[in-house]
Formats: C-alpha cells, structure tokens, sequence
C-alpha cells in the first residue's frame, strides 16, 4: 500500500465511522450519571470525601 | 544486609557509569551532566551505606510531626516544599527575562544568560517543577485520601520524588549550558527525556497501585483527572521525543518527525501539555481541595464527569490552532479551531461547578481567604477557556498570533488558575502535613491574594495592550502597498508595557515571597498573633432606635 493510499484510507476512516464511534462513545459516557437509580450514586460520591475527617 | 549491599552496588554501577560517560563525553555538557549524575549517584552511595540513620535526619530537617498518621504523607511534605522552593526560583527568573526583555543591558553578554537561554529555563521551572511537584505532592495526598489507603510501593514514590528533581535540575543546568531540542516545553534532550520516562512510569505504577488497593469502592472524580494527566502527558511525552541521538555519549539528537508533521507532532504535545498538565491536573485539584475547603460537597457530580470526558475527547485535537496560517493543511487548522471552541462549554461547566460549589456559603469569600483565592483560580480558568477558543479563531489569530497577546494569555492561565489553585492547595495542605492548629497567619495569605492578584492585572492588561499594538502595526499597509512600521518601531511603542509587566511579575514574586515565609513559620509550628479574619461584630445594645427624650 502506497504511503498516499494509506494516507487516504486512514483519512476517509477518521472523518466517517472513527468519528461516529467517538462520538457515540461519548455520548454514552457523559449519559452514564444520568442513568435511572444513579442520583443516590452520585450524592455519595460527591460526600466520599468528607469520610476520612477521622483518619488523621 | 543483603538489601543494603544491592542497594549500594546499584549505586556504584551508576556511579561507574557516569564516570565514564564523562570520560568518553563528545561535548562539554554531556559532561557536565554525567557529572551530576555522578554526583547524585555518589550521594545515594553514602546514603546506603552510612550507618546514621538519614531518614530520621530528614525527617528532623522538615519537622516532620512526632505521630506519622495512617498515611504516608513524608513524599508529600518534600513535595510541598518543593513546590515552594521552585515557585519562587520560577517567579524570580520570569521576573529577570520580563526585566531582560525590557532593559537588554541585562543579558549581561554572558552566553549562559541570554533570554534565550533563560526564557525556557523560566517555563520549564514553573511548569514542571513548581506545578509538577504541586501535581506530584497532591495527587499522592489525594488518591490516599479519596481512597482511604495508604501509598502503594513506598519506595517507589520516594524514587519518583527524587527522580524527578534530578529532571528539573539536569533540565535548568541544561538550557544554560544551551543543550536543547528546541521544541517549546520539551527542550531537554533524549537522554532526560529517557530518565523522566522512567521515573513518570514509577509515578504511574505508585497512582494506580494506590487506587487498585482502594477501601472506598467508587473512585473519586478527582482521581480520573489525575489519572487523565499522569497518562496522557506519559503518551504525548513520548510521542513527541521519538528522537534518534547523533552518540550515545553526547547530547545532540534529531527527531523523527520532519518538517510539518514534526510541528504538528509538537503542537499536539505542547497543546495537550496544557490541556492535562496544566488543566486536567490542576482540575483533580480543584476537584478535591474546593470542596473540602468549603465543607461542603461538589455542586454536581455528574457535571465533573461530563466535564472529565468532554475534556478528554476534545482538548487532544485543539493542538492545530497553534499553526493557522503554516504549511499545515488548511482542513487540519480549521479542525483543531472547532475543537477549540467546542472546548469552552466543558470548561465553563467546570468553573461552574467549582464556583456553585459555594452556592449557599458566598460569605466564605469574605472570611476566608484560602476559598478567596480558589474563587480567583476558578475565574481565571474561566477568563482564560474563554480567551483561548476566542484566540483560536482565524480571524483572531491572524491578529493575536506571534503577539506579546498570547503572552498575556498564558500567564492569565497559569498565574491566575495554576499558580492561585496551587497556593489554595498548599495553604490547606500545609497546617494538616505538620499538624498544625492553623496556618502562621491568615492575614498574610490575604496579602497574598491581592498582591498576586493585582500583579496578574498588571502583567495581562499591558500584554493586551501590547499584543494588539503589534498585531496592528505589523499588518498596517500603506497606500503604495508597503508596510508602515519596521519590526523595531513596534519594539519602542510597547516597551511600556513591557515595564509594567515587570512590575506585575515583581507583585506576584512578593506575594510568593510572603507564601514562602507563611510555609516556613508554619511548619516551624509558629502562630502570629492577630486578629481573626471575619465579619464585623453585631451589638445589640447598640442596635436599637434612640429613646426619646422629653423636650424642655
């Protein structure tokens, strides 16, 4: 394969199913904490780090 | 016995080593830096084999408090001061290059001490020694923290400290003696590059080590954008030395990359470098130290992780902006500009969720000055996500570009949201490390802020001003088709500005200059006498309406 026609490929990659991907990838990460049962979840994440006040 | 005969035979293999790479060194400051190596080598040789006990001496020379706590915090009280100590060697060479660059009597003549040489040993000494031993130090307090174990492979973490101040300081001697890549934020040539990948691996093993043996079974927020930042600086670090050196015994190499893919190799490194170094890092601090100062937890949790992940999947394709009007393609500029300014949503959300995290105890700003100064790191992040997508448009750019305006840029960044998130961080960390009651004095950190704070106003409003100077004056046609100004008359008109940027910079020495003393008498277990930071006092008697008097 000439260094053009690997050139072309990996373009025409990026900018058709590597860019869904990516962007579905995405979507699905940033709508994991919006998932159904999640909010008790995130309060206790977000309170995780008042624990440790006695741990010295 | 066995252990302590390894441990001194590794060193005097090192040792042996760099003798002769001395010996057979093919310019001087290979030599020079084999012989630092040496030296560091011939320490750790007597440090094994001497019978006093050294820790215990190091542990005496920082006061280490008598009880150790569950946690291994000793790397972190070296981390501190660390931070400390290259911050202010930082501040006071940006201060001497903005002096250099205004009064060039002081480049002294000397090779050693020309702005060249200077210029990046100031960037390397605040980048990656003051905020990567600020990044260093907290994230191994942190991770221990928010996972509520102790360090994994203590050894190892007190390798990565020592590792990397053997980085920094093979980097600054290096940029005086002139041995440099010449690639911005990655001078150091391949055989520093080689040390720093080993000991950034030791640092990767310590966090991840640390997280594996975690008690608490959700990984706090704050540690992906450590994680974020340890591994992708690992990636772009390598990436963008791939380089082949011209000996063995010498520090001159060539890169792999040429031409435009080499530039475009760099400014995805050096894009990225703020991106997860500079931004991603200081986040997990704003993550961890906000809420904690505030006594109350993060204003949305699943806004930081929309944050972490938009962060991630954009910033590594800004990097192009950097070259708008070069021989790089024209589809590839245009990208890294919309990926730019796609990046200003995430960033606000996250100053956003820094800044609610307050909601409810605005009256902080007003009592303390530790939450003062994080509310100031977070405008600034703000100020400068939204200054940066801005100056990646074309038409911008086409402006702003080779301007003393992106100068202005970085430092509203970095001294404002890196430099106030770090003294923020370190004016917690510091009473809680040596178990203290309270910092040496409050009031010394509100000097700080307004003394930091005044000296950024300063430095960015005269590089605004003298950034758009020079971009009208370069591209100023006259009616015949030629340019109106030489290169020289833009000099003369913003060598103003020039002196007051380095009056800003002397402001903000001064403010780290009293941080660093606040530190000392801290740890020195000092405490000033006076008077608390707090509201006026209410008085009832005096609050009530005047009796009436009877007239005569």
């Amino acid at each position: 394969m000439s260094l053009h026609s690997t050139y072309d490929l990996l373009r025409h990659l990026a900018d058709s199913w590597g860019l869904l991907v990516m962007t579905l990838v995405f979507l699905g990460l940033a709508a994991w904490p919006f998932r159904p049962g999640a909010r008790e979840h995130n309060r206790d994440a977000a309170n995780l780090i008042f624990k440790d006040e006695n741990d010295g | 016995m066995v252990s302590v005969l390894s441990r001194a035979g590794i060193w005097l293999a090192v040792l042996v080593l760099a003798v002769m790479a001395v010996a057979l060194a093919a310019d001087t400051g290979f030599a020079v830096h084999m012989t630092i190596v040496a030296l560091a080598a011939f320490v750790g040789l007597c440090v094994s084999i001497s019978t006093v006990d050294y820790a215990a001496v190091a542990r005496g020379i920082i006061r280490t408090p008598a009880d150790p706590g569950i946690y291994d915090d000793d790397p972190i009280r070296w981390g501190v001061i660390a931070t400390v100590f290259w911050g202010m060697a930082g501040f006071l060479a940006g201060l001497f290059i903005a002096l250099q660059l205004a009064f060039p009597a002081l480049n002294l003549n000397l090779e050693w001490t020309t702005f060249g040489r200077l210029r990046p040993l100031h960037t390397s000494a605040v980048i990656f020694a003051f905020g990567g031993n600020a990044l260093i130090a907290t994230s191994f307090y942190v991770v221990q923290r928010t996972c509520r174990a102790r360090l994994a492979f203590p050894g190892l973490a007190r390798f990565v400290f020592w590792g990397y101040q053997l980085f920094i300081v093979l980097a600054a001697t290096g940029y005086l003696l002139g041995i440099t890549q010449s690639k911005e934020y990655a001078e150091p040539e391949w055989y520093v590059d080689w040390w720093l990948t080993i000991v950034w691996l030791a640092y990767l093993a310590v966090f991840v080590g640390t997280v594996v043996k975690r008690s608490e079974p959700h990984i706090y927020v704050a540690n992906w954008f450590y994680l974020g930042f340890i591994i992708t600086v690992a990636m772009l670090h390598v990436v963008n030395n791939l380089d082949m050196p011209v000996s063995l015994f010498g520090s001159k190499s060539y890169p792999l990359w040429a031409g435009v893919q080499g530039a475009l190799v760099q400014w995805w490194y050096g894009h990225n470098a703020v991106g997860f170094f500079l931004t991603a890092g200081f986040l997990a601090m704003m993550y961890y130290f906000v809420p904690k100062q505030a006594e109350r937890p993060i204003y949305s949790y699943r806004l930081s992780i929309i944050h972490f992940w938009a962060l991630i999947f954009l910033y590594i394709w800004a990097g192009p902006h950097h070259l708008h009007y070069t021989a790089l393609p024209d589809w590839a500029q245009t990208l890294g500009m919309v990926f730019s300014i796609m990046l200003w949503m995430p960033s606000w959300g996250g100053m956003i969720n820094g800044l609610m995290t307050l909601n409810g105890a605005w009256d902080k700003i007003r009592t303390d000055p530790i939450i003062r100064m994080m509310v100031m790191a977070l405008a600034f992040y703000g100020m400068s996500t939204f200054e940066g997508p801005m100056m990646s448009i074309k038409s911008v750019n086409s402006l702003s570009h080779y301007t003393d305006w992106t100068i202005g840029h970085v430092h509203s960044g970095a001294l404002g949201w890196n430099g106030m998130i770090t003294f923020a961080a370190i004016y917690y960390l510091v009473p809680r490390l040596w178990n203290r009651q309270r910092l040496y004095s409050l009031r010394w950190v509100n000097w700080h802020f307004w003394l930091a704070t005044v000296g950024i106003v300063f430095y960015a409003a005269a590089m605004w001003v003298a950034g758009i100077t020079q971009g009208l004056m370069w591209r100023e046609y006259g009616p015949d088709g030629y340019l109106v100004n030489s290169f020289v008359e833009s000099v003369v008109a913003v060598h103003p500005m020039f002196v007051l940027r380095a009056f800003g910079g002397l402001l903000y020495l001064a403010g780290g200059a009293i941080m660093a003393a606040n530190v000392w008498l801290t740890i020195l277990g000092k405490l000033r006498d006076e008077a608390p930071m707090r509201d006026a006092a209410f008085d009832p008697e005096k609050d009530r309406p005047l009796a009436p008097v009877p007239a005569e």
